[in-house]
């Protein structure tokens, strides 16, 4: 098991919010979070890499337990990749910079090593004529695609998703989700949230609804999207559809 | 027009050495606010409640009262109680006080203005928050604090004068002398007036082309 995670709770001005999350994600699979706007997902996510530290429940990378105080945090987050829905990108810098941001600073790279790292990726998610633009001469499909690069430079063992497309016009998530397909087709772990349903529908391994702070329901997209269990989950993924 | 033009010459050199006195007075006010200013700033954006209460008392004391009341506690009061510095230092500490007092609230602007998800960017990748200070806020903190610090560092220059009360021999000073000695403070207010303007003058256009200098492409900070 990659990533454990054991009845995680958090509430914000005694509202709860999460109440009692468990799931696990194995090596290699994409795992998409559902779940109506308030449900908590994005909260979940933050909670995972202690962004957001959970009042209770533990959360396990591998062996290591993150929610043991002796936990070296910094370490566990640049091994869990975060791509934030609104990219975050490091203005001042260059696309090259951005992307060399973790290897160099974080994982203490030499400038070198770093830089070929970066291109690598930024190679990868198709942007290396971009190397010397800075992030506001991008569109907002090519500043995503940046910052799974930069999340990428880090080696790490998954990659998290906080709705990479809801800030992005419709014309531009293809771009994005192409990206976040073709790491999954190389056995990138990934746990996204998002509402994108053909994407859940094609490239996921399993489908999370998260409702009121819990997990209502689970299973492969298959079952998700004929059978699922719960008349909120039907309710909810018909809504979705008929958006698309 | 000619006798001005005369009159004007026979006092320059007297002027100058009293310009060389404030543009020294300015450096060291603009280097220390700007310095002390971007700590303080840092401080009230990021350091504990302690901090923050100690930079915010600083911040509203000095801006609550007048320069020259600083002025005058610095070197008049201070000397009351045996702290006796040279009217240079006197001014160029009340000065430097004064100006980073207000250079940290533009750095606390600047640095407001920045996203945070950029912070939360670096925590995200394993990095501290001492990482996304230094990498990250400061370079971007110093390139939009410029405008409004270009106001306060054109506002110092002018401030200086003020050092004229407690005897510092700066432009000012040195005008007053002259103006009293030829009795003619008309004329002479006008050259130490032009001196200033073309002091401005150069420092504005400095700190434009700085700006454009490092402006992030793309982002059209004010240019």
């Amino acid at each position: 098991m990659l990533l454990k995670v054991d009845n995680l709770h958090k509430s914000f001005d005694g509202i709860k919010i999460l109440n009692g999350i468990s799931f696990d994600l194995k090596k290699g699979e994409v795992t998409v979070v559902i779940g109506p706007s308030g449900s908590g997902k994005s909260t979940m996510l933050r909670c995972l890499n202690c962004l957001t530290p959970p009042e209770e429940g533990q959360i396990w990378l591998e062996d290591v337990e993150l929610t043991s105080s002796e936990a070296d945090m910094n370490d566990a987050r640049s091994k869990m990749g975060f791509v934030f829905q609104d990219f975050n990108l490091f203005t001042h810098l260059t696309v090259l910079d951005n992307v060399r941001f973790g290897p160099l600073r974080v994982n203490g790279k030499s400038k070198k090593e770093a830089t070929d790292i970066a291109l690598e990726e930024i190679e990868r998610v198709g942007m290396i004529d971009k190397v010397d633009a800075y992030p506001a001469q991008l569109s907002g499909g090519q500043k995503q695609r940046i910052s799974i690069a930069r999340a990428l430079a880090l080696k790490p063992q998954l990659i998290m998703f906080d709705e990479p497309t809801s800030a992005l016009d419709p014309e531009l998530t293809n771009e994005v989700l192409a990206v976040m397909s073709a790491l999954a087709k190389d056995g990138m772990t990934l746990l996204v949230v998002t509402h994108e349903m053909g994407f859940a529908r094609s490239v996921a391994d399993r489908i999370i609804f998260l409702d009121q702070g819990v997990i209502l329901e689970k299973g492969t997209p298959d079952k998700m999207f004929t059978e699922p269990e719960h008349e909120r989950t039907r309710t909810f993924l018909k809504m979705l559809s008929q958006l698309d | 027009m000619e006798e001005f033009f005369t009159y004007a010459l026979s006092i320059l050199p007297s002027l100058l050495e009293g310009t060389v006195i404030t543009l020294e007075l300015s450096a060291i006010c603009i280097v220390f606010g700007i310095v002390a200013g971007a700590l303080l700033g840092l401080g009230r954006v990021y350091g504990n409640k302690i901090v923050y209460r100690l930079v915010t008392i600083y911040v509203e004391v000095v801006r609550g009262t007048p320069l020259i009341t600083q002025v005058f506690f610095i070197y008049f009061g201070l000397g009351d109680i045996g702290v006796l510095l040279r009217p240079v230092l006197a001014a160029g500490l009340a000065l430097a006080i004064n100006t980073a007092a207000y250079q940290a609230e533009y750095f606390r602007g600047a640095i407001r203005a920045i996203k945070p998800g950029q912070v939360t960017a670096v925590l995200a990748m394993g990095g501290t928050k001492f990482d996304a200070i230094r990498y990250v806020v400061v370079p971007q903190m110093f390139r939009l604090v410029i405008p409004s610090a270009s106001n306060e560092i054109i506002y110092m220059i002018k401030c200086t004068s003020i050092a004229f009360t407690v005897g510092v021999p700066e432009l000012m000073y040195k005008a007053n002398r002259e103006g009293l000695m030829h009795f003619k403070y008309v004329e002479t207010y006008i050259v130490a007036a032009l001196i200033y303007v073309v002091i401005i003058l150069v420092v504005a256009e400095l700190l434009k082309m700085l700006e454009r200098k490092i402006a992030i492409p793309g982002l059209g900070l004010n240019v």
